[in-house]
């Protein structure tokens, strides 16, 4: 029996509808895993990896 | 510019203005944390520092955010300076029922000082886990590069 957290408390994942989703795009890599008990959300969890990182770009002036 | 000294500004190893110099005297780095922001929150490269202000709340969210783990030193590959958080920023068993999209990287040891934003598709969590993972720390992905 697999428990998984939900806002009622622990609940065996056979009882409930499991839907996921992804995204992918220039910005993030996303998957996403939602579980539902008749009608309900009760439980959504996300793993992101983020693609775009911050850059600097330090500028040495000339003494010309 | 010197391809060290860039790696020097992630160390703090140089002081231009002895007004307001954090004090690095002792060999420990900094805390850095993660903070997550609502979908309306003005949170950019203009931001200056942490702010609860729009910042998420929920089951068992901290106000501040997790702590980031740097566990490697800033590195360079030909003439970018680069670091990466080395594990994944987790928020553990949360729920964030307003929609975020931004996360702010900070140092809380220096006066909660801004770091870098980073914008991404507005989620919510529901009794669950929201996992940030991390780019490959090169200096073609890092999350903090200075080409």
């Amino acid at each position: 029996m697999a428990l998984i957290n939900t806002i009622h408390g622990e609940m065996d994942v056979s009882l409930l509808e499991k839907r996921e989703g992804s995204l992918d795009n220039e910005n993030e890599t996303t998957t996403w895993v939602e579980y539902w008990l008749d009608g309900e959300l009760v439980h959504r969890s996300v793993d992101m990896a983020l693609k775009r990182s911050v850059i600097g770009t330090p500028v040495a002036a000339s003494l010309a | 510019m010197c391809t060290s000294f860039k790696v020097d500004l992630f160390n703090a190893v140089h002081a231009f203005n002895a007004t307001g110099v954090p004090a690095h005297t002792a060999a420990t780095a900094d805390t850095f944390k993660a903070a997550l922001y609502v979908t309306t929150a003005t949170v950019d490269s203009t931001t200056t520092a942490y702010s609860s202000t729009n910042e998420v709340t929920g089951t068992n969210y901290t106000a501040g955010g997790v702590t980031v783990t740097f566990g490697t030193a800033p590195s360079s590959t030909s003439t970018t300076a680069f670091i990466t958080p080395s594990a994944s920023i987790v928020y553990t068993n949360v729920t964030l029922a307003t929609a975020f999209n931004a996360v702010l990287i900070y140092n809380s040891t220096q006066s909660n000082k801004a770091v870098s934003v980073h914008t991404f598709g507005s989620q919510t969590i529901t009794a669950g886990t929201f996992t940030l993972t991390m780019p490959t720390n090169d200096s073609t992905n890092a999350l903090l590069r200075l080409a």
